[in-house]
């Protein structure tokens, strides 16, 4: 295991900028997810640590030596494909040693066979080592391209969604299973995805991706509590935080230059107006998810989203009282304005 | 899909199935039918292979066989008399002809020099094409749409136009009547269609299993070798099929500059008719005979035949 560094790394395919000056450092056996929409450069950032890409400019170094240069093969990575994962013409067996018989690595039959049951194993394919790759269910392809990735010990694995493709049963369950892998190997991992809940669940840090640009660098709890600006704000979170002009509900204070306001689940108190109270907005419809419901509220000309215990007894037609409690403060720019309800210090926290 | 399924859009009706059975049927045994009048006449003597009508039913005999591989030359009744008893089939119908073999016919090293410059030429062929067309595929190359129409273009003028040129060039390099002339100028034609056919197929393997080869530890040459051509083994079928049929069957190119040691049995076969009277089973013999590589070879690979010719029909 290492770390990884990149350092003002730029990339472009013709027209299209696919990552701008990127500063990014990972420790070792640090378990870093970035998180973007499609386009973001996610893919591009892994490809470049790989070797698969050349960067326009910037360096790349893995454990302090620079791999700017250098080749696939000579950089000592691990890369798991979102897709076209295993090679269709060999066995799983095969497929797991395939890294190992390599002309790179001098390694014996003996010492191939075990390390491939052994990662067989821990990836829990060890029943099914003779089958075709092709025969293989999803999640099964799944956790032989990890297993493939996992057989060597390289300077870092990089992961392009790797779950992605799968239901979501079997991503729930795959995602529990790669975090206890690297936890038991103290793997370092680039790991990249747009589900916000794989990245909160898995990740030590989250780098939010836009636009080629890494916006924000930090814990789970970081980028959702105290996020750099309203696009990232947008990215965590279930529902979506509302965005809602300042004035809209009442709120105990608002810092001057406040253009918008983002509120969260836990941001909206919602009750039932009590004496000498006024209700100021009106419940939309409900949405039963089973152990939470969906509340959509319509107050004035906007639409608010928040999640709402079944028990509060709230139908849908009835008039609530909302009020924001500590929300989140957004100037004109998008770029969040600091409070110290929310603990944080500035806008890079 | 299973047999009781019977309203189903896209499976057709069991009538459906059985007029276009019968159908197919029907055109097989047309087009068999000259293959298996070759075949039946391989096997007839001289006067059975002319007589009118044709006879469906013959006593079957190998003088077909024994006169395409064999000299022989007429004797006088004494002559005969006085030699050992004949030895071998062949032998005993030349005797029953007035006749002594004197040597074993051309035709055997004919098919060998066939044998060696068609297969020659597609190994040539589709490996120099596999080798661009998977730089095509996967490489930036400069003005590569135009080389490709280049490529291409080369099929696009009939062989005749170029004989003569050919025929000259050849005769400076001494190329003419040589098995490597033959192999060369059967690659040459034969590798734009490699080309094209092949980065079809190329296409169709994604990058990333070469990726994931490159990362784990393998050299682009080596990735290609492991990766790629495993998954190319169908496009490279079907592409031998064809330029080994095109090498095997030429015929122009070989009448004009074979004549000799590296003549083809294409251009052999015919000569047969002239030698001694028209003699139809020996032509037999010998179109049977060359008919058998294809076959085998076209048998061998139908699976990937088949699979190479839809390819690209059918998305998972």
């Amino acid at each position: 295991m290492a770390d990884v560094s990149l350092s003002a790394i730029s990339k472009s395919f013709g027209a299209t900028q696919a990552v701008r000056g990127m500063d990014l450092s990972i420790a070792d056996g640090e378990f870093v997810v970035l998180l973007g929409p499609t386009g973001a450069g996610k893919t591009t950032t892994l490809r470049l640590i790989a070797g698969l890409e050349k960067p326009d400019s910037g360096r790349i170094a893995i454990n302090g030596e620079d791999v700017t240069t250098l080749d696939p093969a000579s950089r000592d990575v691990a890369f798991v494909f979102q897709q076209y994962s295993l090679y269709p013409h060999l066995s799983v067996y095969d497929n797991l040693a395939f890294p190992l018989k390599s002309p790179a690595r001098r390694l014996t039959p003996n010492e191939i066979d075990a390390r491939v049951r052994e990662v067989a194993k821990l990836v829990r394919i060890d029943h099914k080592l003779q089958n075709r790759s092709t025969k293989l269910s999803g999640g099964e392809m799944q956790r032989v391209a990890i297993g493939r990735a996992l057989v060597r010990q390289p300077s870092i694995y990089l992961m392009d969604e790797p779950l992605s493709s799968l239901d979501a049963k079997l991503r729930a369950d795959l995602r529990l299973e790669l975090k206890r892998i690297q936890n038991d190997i103290g793997a370092t991992m680039l790991y990249v995805t747009h589900d916000q809940i794989e990245a909160m669940t898995m990740a030590d840090r989250i780098g939010i991706l836009a636009e080629g640009r890494l916006v924000q660098v930090g814990t789970p709890r970081e980028i959702y509590e105290t996020p750099v600006d309203i696009h990232v704000a947008n990215r965590l979170g279930q529902p979506r935080i509302n965005i809602l002009p300042p004035g809209l509900l009442p709120c105990p204070s608002i810092p001057a230059g406040t253009a918008q306001i983002g509120a969260r689940t836990e941001h909206l108190a919602i009750s039932v107006p009590a004496n000498g109270e006024t209700a100021n907005a009106r419940i939309d419809w409900i949405e039963h998810l089973g152990d939470h419901n969906y509340l959509h509220l319509v107050c004035g000309d906007r639409k608010l989203v928040s999640l709402v215990e079944p028990s509060l007894g709230l139908n849908s037609g009835m008039a609530v009282r909302v009020e924001l409690a500590d929300p989140l403060f957004f100037a004109a720019d998008g770029a969040r304005i600091a409070t110290n309800a929310t603990g944080s210090t500035g806008r890079n926290a | 899909m299973s047999a009781n399924t019977a309203h189903s859009v896209v499976e057709p009706s069991a009538t459906t199935k059985r007029v276009a059975t019968v159908l197919v049927v029907l055109y097989a045994v047309i087009t068999m039918i000259p293959l298996a009048w070759i075949f039946s006449t391989s096997f007839k003597s001289p006067p059975d292979s002319i007589s009118y009508p044709p006879k469906i039913l013959f006593e079957p005999t190998l003088e077909g066989y024994c006169n395409l591989f064999t000299s022989r030359s007429r004797q006088t009744q004494e002559y005969l008399d006085s030699l050992p008893p004949p030895q071998g089939v062949c032998e005993e119908i030349a005797r029953e002809r007035q006749m002594v073999v004197v040597s074993p016919s051309k035709f055997w090293p004919r098919f060998l020099n066939s044998l060696v410059i068609a297969f020659g030429s597609t190994f040539l062929a589709v490996f120099l094409g596999v080798l661009s067309a998977y730089g095509f595929s996967r490489f930036k190359v400069p003005l590569a749409d135009d080389l490709l129409f280049f490529i291409l273009s080369t099929r696009m003028m009939p062989p005749i136009a170029v004989a003569i040129p050919i025929y000259l060039m050849y005769r400076e390099l001494g190329l003419t009547d040589t098995a490597l002339g033959m192999i060369l100028l059967y690659t040459a034609v034969n590798v734009s269609l490699a080309v094209w056919l092949l980065k079809g197929f190329i296409d169709e393997i994604p990058r990333e299993y070469e990726e994931a080869a490159l990362i784990d530890g393998y050299t682009r040459m080596q990735a290609f070798f492991k990766v790629v051509l495993p998954q190319a083994t169908t496009g490279i079928a079907a592409t031998a099929i064809f330029c080994l049929i095109f090498a095997w069957n030429e015929y122009a190119f070989a009448v004009l500059l074979t004549s000799g040691s590296a003549q083809t049995a294409p251009p052999f076969i015919p000569t047969i008719i002239g030698e001694g009277g028209l003699d139809w089973p020996a032509v037999g013999a010998g179109t049977t005979i060359f008919l058998v590589p294809i076959l085998v070879f076209t048998v061998l690979l139908r699976r990937h035949l088949l699979r190479g010719i839809t390819f690209g029909a059918v998305r998972k």
